[in-house]
């Protein structure tokens, strides 16, 4: 009964009900349009004719089609982060170790792309890649090929295109994590007789991995879901999971089969994620901290 | 309660109004198509002359795909839809699940004046479309390619090539290049239809998802030849691209008109159903957009001259050079087998 009359605690209850209504319409959001949807998907996924089912998540054993997707999409997904993290970790590094200005210049061009439609982008990529395409009849004119090459309606164009989108999501986290490296480490490193290899190798390089996961983490998983640009891109080579979900839907009419491989893809991003905050906490991969 | 009572006054006649409205109204009917230039084409080709012919009011909507809809709106018991125009094979399966009415005939002349292969127990062609071989006029500056089996001769016609990403037409073209005859095309022999795609397959640099893709595909010169629907290339060819296209063993289709099970103007759907038949009626299509008129009588009222006609799938000279494809197959359970199959193929 002391409780009620002490004054902190009814300050601690008043300031938690506080809280949860100012949350309280975040929460209904997120309930309504994510919680409840992905319940009803994956409710969806377990049910065959009026009654449970896994006929759904059998077919991810018999069904040779569901293997290639998923193997070519975490192909592509892979070789997307690890191109993105070479060509975005020299940009972080640079951004990260130039004056101010010119650092929020590098951003800036980072990050103007992204404003551009995806679609756009799509499109863009396929008048430079095609056959007829400005690459190709640079390369022709150079006398470089006597053959047009095929960069597009491929995996190669559709992977090309991916890591120009997705870019700023290696870049940025790479770039936070960089700017929280001490200067005065560096100058140690170096006061101490290390060359600039060496200091970038024992002193940057470790600092930098959590930067390193978080990027990886996030292309990493936002490739698994691409759809529009290997759609556009991949020439019907490129197999993706979500143009499998789509194909169930569109052409099978299998909304229980479509369900179960959305179901397996978000598992898989939960465990890329669980696996990514084993090594840097997870908040700092969302670039709160 | 006063202003209730006041309410309550003074709605009852509105409502006794409202009443009228719908029943002055009743004879009207709900169409539904693809959307786009293709249902624009019909409100001035088919719509509004019907409309005016029978005095009926023809309010319109559209979805790209009806099929998820026909399945909503019947199983709620109360559909809202009367007359459909969707690809064949819709009607037939919606048939046959009990989504669909049986066309009675006894109440639609002009229905039962057409071919007996142009219609079935659910539903009556519409107008027509072709999967046709089109190819870069560029490439191809003289012999082009003529038929399927020019196709997949990839040494006599050297360059790159898209087939649809989808085997309704494309098993066809495989078996013509194989030496099938067009009358013995039915029922497919898909396992030769896989094994002749399977040698042109290294040469297929795209796989196409839809018919803007395809047509871009031969405008900005990325293949050489490809199978695409024929409204699509000549559109583009309008425009000035170096492409042209063949009707030559072309993949005759049709969408169709179909009545929902329990349409709410069902009557005035039927009438409808038939005067958008009539061969006049019918005739006005080429008119407005490069899709045939169903009923081959439209190519005999005069309207249609006979330059039109010769760029229009459906007209008999160009129909005799084409393979019809059969909705009734491609519903079946082979047919929907093939689905699954292809998209196997495609991954090899």
């Amino acid at each position: 009964m002391t409780t009620l009359t002490n004054p902190e605690v009814v300050q601690a209850r008043q300031d938690r009900r506080l809280v949860l209504m100012l949350l309280a319409p975040a929460l209904l959001v997120v309930g309504c349009l994510m919680i409840v949807p992905l319940c009803w998907l994956a409710w969806q996924s377990v049910r065959q004719d009026g009654g449970f089912s896994l006929i759904h998540y059998q077919r991810f054993f018999t069904d040779g089609i569901y293997l290639t997707a998923f193997g070519q999409t975490f192909r592509i997904a892979f070789t997307v982060t690890l191109i993105a993290l070479l060509i975005g970790y020299p940009i972080a590094c640079l951004a990260a170790t130039v004056s101010r200005g010119w650092s929020m210049l590098i951003l800036a061009a980072v990050l103007l792309p992204f404003w551009t439609s995806v679609l756009v982008r799509a499109y863009a990529w396929l008048i430079l890649l095609q056959r007829k395409g400005l690459v190709n009849s640079l390369l022709m004119k150079l006398g470089l090929i006597d053959q047009p090459l095929i960069l597009v309606n491929n995996e190669f164009g559709t992977v090309m295109a991916t890591i120009h989108i997705l870019l700023p999501f290696m870049v940025l986290p790479l770039y936070a994590a960089m700017q929280k490296i001490p200067t005065e480490l560096i100058m140690a490193g170096a006061s101490l007789g290390g060359r600039p290899g060496f200091v970038f190798r024992t002193v940057w390089l470790p600092l930098s991995v959590p930067g390193m996961v978080a990027g990886s983490a996030l292309v990493f998983v936002l490739t698994l879901g691409f759809y529009i640009t290997p759609e556009l891109l991949g020439g019907g080579r490129a197999f993706m999971v979500s143009m499998l979900v789509a194909r169930n839907i569109e052409v099978y009419n299998e909304w229980g089969a479509a369900s179960s491989i959305s179901i397996v893809l978000l598992a898989c991003v939960l465990l890329i994620f669980r696996l990514a905050s084993a090594i840097i906490p997870f908040e700092r991969i969302m670039g709160t901290r | 309660m006063k202003l209730i009572s006041m309410g309550l006054r003074y709605s009852t006649p509105l409502i006794g109004m409202l009443c009228l409205g719908t029943a002055a109204q009743a004879d009207e009917v709900m169409f539904v198509s693809q959307g786009g230039a293709y249902q624009e084409a019909q409100t001035k080709a088919i719509l509004d002359p019907v409309a005016a012919k029978l005095g009926i009011t023809v309010k319109q909507d559209s979805a790209p795909d009806a099929w998820p809809v026909i399945r909503t709106q019947t199983a709620t018991g109360k559909p809202i839809w009367d007359v459909i125009d969707t690809p064949t094979k819709d009607c037939v399966r919606g048939g046959e699940q009990g989504m669909i009415e049986k066309l009675d005939l006894t109440q639609m002349p002009n229905v039962a004046a057409m071919p007996a292969a142009y219609r079935n127990d659910y539903s009556v062609a519409y107008e027509f479309y072709s999967s046709v071989l089109a190819y870069s006029t560029d490439t191809y500056k003289t012999d082009p390619p003529k038929s399927w089996a020019d196709f997949w001769d990839v040494k006599k016609y050297p360059g790159t090539r898209a087939l649809r990403n989808h085997p309704l037409a494309t098993l066809e073209a495989a078996l013509l290049a194989d030496g099938v005859k067009p009358a013995e095309m039915y029922p497919l022999d898909v396992d030769r239809a896989f094994r002749k795609l399977a040698e042109i397959k290294p040469y297929v640099t795209v796989w196409w998802t839809s018919g803007a893709q395809s047509a871009q595909l031969l405008a900005d010169g990325e293949v050489d030849m490809e199978m695409a629907w024929n409204g699509r290339v000549s559109a583009v060819a309008k425009e000035g691209a170096p492409i042209s296209f063949t009707y030559n063993e072309g993949m005759l289709q049709y969408t169709s008109l179909c009545i929902l099970k329990g349409a709410p103007n069902a009557a005035t759907a039927i009438k409808f159903v038939d005067a958008a038949l009539d061969p006049e009626i019918q005739a006005n299509f080429p008119a407005y957009i490069d899709y045939g008129p169903a009923n081959p009588k439209a190519y005999a009222t005069g309207k249609i001259s006979p330059e039109r006609a010769a760029e229009m799938p459906s007209s008999p000279d160009n129909a005799a050079v084409q393979v019809l494809v059969s909705s009734e197959w491609w519903s079946s359970p082979a047919g929907e087998d093939v689905l699954k199959r292809w998209a196997e193929f495609i991954q090899q």
